[in-house]
């Protein structure tokens, strides 16, 4: 007979928070498998009260929505715990902040509202700002009005079944420059597809339409993912739990 | 300027390379310390990638007792992947430390630590970027100091050309003894140089300045003498041992890296040293005697080091676990004190014994029972008296058929090949052995999916022990046993495939014995392999066989000796060995008697619990055994995740 652990089965969930966090600086270079692993330790030295799953080998309820890729910079992800006794959300969000390593910044934590959907389903585009160090602002004024007057770019990009062409046009719902001499920067946002597209694949697209070959690295941040709506704006994914929120508190206070 | 920092230049390159993260820093725990602030800089390294590196908890705890110095800082360095190297090559970035990404350069000091021999082409591949010259001759006083410790260091002469120290033994307390000779000789304005500075370390306990120290050769080839050239260094450099484990708890905090590394748990050293006697094992001969932390001392270091990691999993590291004098109390009470908070206890290999079994249970008890390990080392009975490893084949499999019983569904038995005297039929019996554990496990068990994986690798004769003196295996010699054994374990395919089979195979293994037993003349050998591009040893996918033996053919032919005569060659009592002049203790006479009742196949009881049988130890050092029981137990305290 297989072993079965001793003793009752894990509390259930009783909360779910949500939260957006940031990598900075250095820890840019994460991946997000390092990610999840700090913020796993993080949670457990905050002494936050998780939900696990059953079994031997019981896991904290966390789900990770669209991770920025290695390398690039984030203002804006986001993660969904699940916990076994009620909290609140801005005590989380401090201990949690405290105590992750710095560069791994906990910016906002709301509690999830009932029925109000799933996070991911609150994604589906993200807003990035791409340092091009080496690249004079009107350089890339003139690559990006390149890029934008096709309606395809095809660029190589490595996956996980080898090297693929993927259109790195199509996904691009907008994008802008500025920046200053020496350093041009794109503003672009990019609509969520599979494979994805991220901002160097816009930057090798925009090499293949205009030949612009950044002399070092682009550095990527991103500043904003969430539902892109009519106007071309991202909308922020916490939104709808936050109006929720303040609904129900404004209710309790009608009573 | 001193102490910059490289990153601005570095940030592009690591845009381009493979797992960046590991060459950020920034871990959880890391400290920076403001260059000015102290007077003495030591950069440490460990000479192999981040992700082995991280772990090792001797660089950890020499980074927290030197950074509590309020005159001192330390930060880490780690080998860099060739990938990286290229890149700082081609755009003039030394060597640098991960916590202020400063140039090693700069400091006053490297530290390396020598867990294994296969790090030393990393040496000289970080001595290269960072703009140090190989040999220490070359030095002057502007660059650091570079000092070879962990167990390796117990023979340095390889290594002798490029580095200006070796430190044996404990480094807790050393570390702080070489900090003050040389914070007080800069404060002097440097007196005399680096020649002085040197001489002043040589007069430091368990400090050894190869340049002090002239070798010459017989005709034979082996050494005739090892004499110093200066009057005021000593004749012998003996090794230092910390006692009181318990007012040394480091590291209090641990590192916990965002890269993925080898060890994702935290370790607390529940003792130091081994008196088991096992001939094989040079940790055991160079480590003794025994220092037993307390049951609080491990109590409170579990605690406070689980605050400070957020680590799921906490490992009671040692030598023989097991053999602690509480550690039946230690793993309750500690099960007890985490029950309901997800954190796992264990025990890295165990001797096989059935308390070991109890005692696994006992920390498994709040999750999974996956894998247990024992190390019987030996395949045969008769192996392993040779061996001094004495465990009976009855008892093995009891032990083994018992974990099986306990629900453990895999067992791992770690053996070693190539061992003095062995011959096939001691290799064949692992086979037997396995095919006995695995149908009286099934048996008694009642399942089918029960597992043994046979886990073997060549043995490599080592300084400081009673198998100094052997003749080490060929690598072909090894090689067939792997073969015969392979071929044994499946020929009944009922219960070969329940058995799994992980080996190493032989070249290594003779490498890493050129490098342990090697004198000064492998220096040249090492360097001629770096030059040709060695880098990574320890890693198949960068091992080279081909280029060592071409390297050492290269450099020894003309020296009248060979690969051979550093390996399969056996030694004679009288022979000067390279690391005579260094002290683990141990009396050679007492190693010599141990290695010819090796040879008569008679076995020598552990001194914890049987009278001294004068290893020569303690006498040597002023040391003696700590061991308890203290008859205290754990307090019950808040715990984290509750």
């Amino acid at each position: 007979m297989a072993r079965q652990p001793d003793g009752p089965p894990p509390p259930p969930t009783v909360q779910k928070l949500r939260l957006r966090y940031a990598k900075r600086g250095p820890l840019r270079f994460a991946s997000h498998r390092d990610l999840a692993r700090a913020l796993e330790r993080a949670l457990r030295r905050a002494q936050v009260p998780m939900a696990f799953s059953a079994g031997f080998s019981p896991h904290p309820k966390i789900s990770y929505v669209g991770a920025a890729p290695t390398g690039a910079a984030s203002e804006a992800e986001y993660l969904e715990i699940g916990l076994a006794r009620r909290c609140d959300p801005e005590q989380v969000r401090a201990a949690l902040d405290a105590s992750l390593p710095a560069g791994v910044d906990v910016l906002e934590c709301v509690e999830a509202a009932e029925g109000g959907g799933s996070l991911a389903d609150r994604i589906d585009a993200a807003r990035w700002r791409v340092e091009l160090p080496g690249v004079e602002p009107a350089e890339l004024a003139a690559a990006v009005a390149a890029l934008l007057a096709r309606d395809e770019v095809l660029v190589a990009k490595r996956t996980k079944n080898g090297l693929r062409d993927v259109d790195a046009r199509g996904p691009v719902a907008s994008a802008s420059t500025g920046g200053e001499a020496g350093c041009a920067i794109l503003h672009v946002v990019v609509r969520q597809v599979t494979p994805a597209v991220r901002p160097d694949d816009v930057v090798a697209a925009l090499a293949a339409v205009a030949d612009l070959r950044p002399p070092s690295p682009p550095r990527a941040v991103r500043e904003a993912q969430g539902r892109l709506d009519g106007s071309g704006t991202v909308a922020d994914p916490l939104g709808p739990d936050r109006e929720a929120r303040a609904r129900c508190q404004g209710e309790h206070a009608a009573v | 300027m001193s102490g910059q920092s490289l990153y601005p230049r570095l940030e592009p390159l690591l845009a381009q390379v493979q797992k960046p993260i590991q060459y950020v820093g920034g871990e959880l725990n890391a400290q920076v310390k403001a260059w000015d602030d102290v007077a003495v800089h030591w950069a440490l390294m460990y000479p192999d990638a981040y992700e082995v590196g991280l772990p090792n908890q001797g660089l950890m705890i020499l980074y927290e007792v030197l950074n509590e110095r309020p005159d001192a800082l330390a930060e880490r360095t780690y080998a860099v992947w060739p990938d990286l190297a290229a890149l700082m090559r081609e755009h003039g970035v030394g060597q640098f430390t991960v916590d202020a990404h400063r140039a090693v350069r700069d400091f006053d000091l490297l530290g390396v630590s020598f867990a294994t021999e296969l790090g030393y082409t990393n040496l000289l591949e970080a001595l290269d970027l960072a703009g140090v010259p190989l040999h220490a001759v070359d030095r002057d006083e502007t660059h650091p100091v570079v000092v070879a410790g962990g167990h390796a260091a117990f023979n340095p002469e390889p290594v002798a050309d490029f580095v200006d120290c070796a430190v044996l033994g404990d480094g807790e307390q050393v570390v702080g003894d070489v900090t003050d000779v040389v914070a007080a000789w800069k404060e002097q304005g440097r007196p005399g140089g680096r020649v002085e500075l040197l001489a002043r370390l040589a007069r430091v306990d368990g400090v050894y300045v190869p340049r002090f120290y002239a070798v010459s050769y017989g005709p034979d080839g082996a050494i005739a003498a090892v004499t110093r050239t200066r009057d005021d260094v000593p004749a012998r450099v003996g090794k230092r041992t910390v006692m009181d484990l318990d007012e040394w708890p480091y590291p209090k905090t641990p590192l916990v890296p965002l890269a993925e590394s080898v060890h994702e748990r935290m370790s607390v050293e529940i003792f130091r040293g081994c008196t088991r006697g096992c001939r094989f094992c040079q940790a055991g001969m160079i480590t003794r005697p025994v220092r037993e932390r307390t049951i609080t001392g491990i109590g409170s270091m579990v605690d406070q080091g689980l605050r400070a990691t957020g680590y799921e999993e906490v490992g009671l590291l040692s030598l023989s676990s097991a053999d602690h004098s509480e550690i039946g109390q230690v793993a309750k009470e500690l099960a007890d004190r985490y029950e309901g908070t997800n954190t796992g206890l264990s025990l890295p290999s165990t001797r096989v014994d059935a308390f070991n079994v109890t005692l696994a249970n006992e920390l498994s008890r709040n999750g999974r029972r996956s894998g247990l390990t024992f190390a019987p080392e030996g395949g045969s009975e008769r192996i392993r008296r040779v061996i001094n490893k004495t465990v009976s084949k009855e008892d093995l499999v009891r032990t083994v058929t018992t974990a099986y019983a306990n629900g453990w569904q895999q067992v791992k038995l770690y053996f070693m090949c190539g061992l003095p005297t062995e011959t096939d039929e001691d290799v064949l019996e692992i086979a037997e052995l396995a095919v006995e554990v695995i149908r009286a496990g099934r048996e008694a068990s009642g399942r089918r999916d029960i597992r043994c994986t046979v886990s073997i690798g060549g043995f490599v004769p080592k300084p400081h022990t009673p198998f100094q003196w052997a003749g080490q295996a060929s690598a072909e010699t090894i090689d067939h046993r792997l073969r015969v054994l392979r071929q044994a374990i499946n020929a009944d395919r009922r219960i070969g495939r329940s058995i799994g089979l992980r080996y190493h195979d032989g070249q290594p293994g003779v490498v890493e014995g050129l490098l342990s037993r090697g004198d000064r003349r492998v220096g040249r050998v090492i360097e001629r392999v770096w030059r040709e591009g060695g880098r990574f040893d320890g890693w198949s996918e960068h091992f080279s066989y081909e280029r060592w033996t071409a390297a050492a053919a290269a450099e020894l032919t003309p020296l009248g000796v060979d690969l051979d005569w550093f390996t399969t060659r056996e030694r004679g009592q009288d022979e000067v060995l390279p690391w005579d002049h260094l002290d683990s203790g141990l009396d050679k006479e007492w190693l010599w008697d141990d290695w010819q009742d090796a040879l008569s196949e008679e076995e020598v009881a552990d001194c914890r619990w049987t009278p001294c049988y004068d290893c020569g130890v303690c006498p040597t050092n002023g040391t003696e055994i700590q061991i308890g029981p203290t008859g205290r137990s754990l307090l019950p305290l808040t715990v984290v995740g509750r």
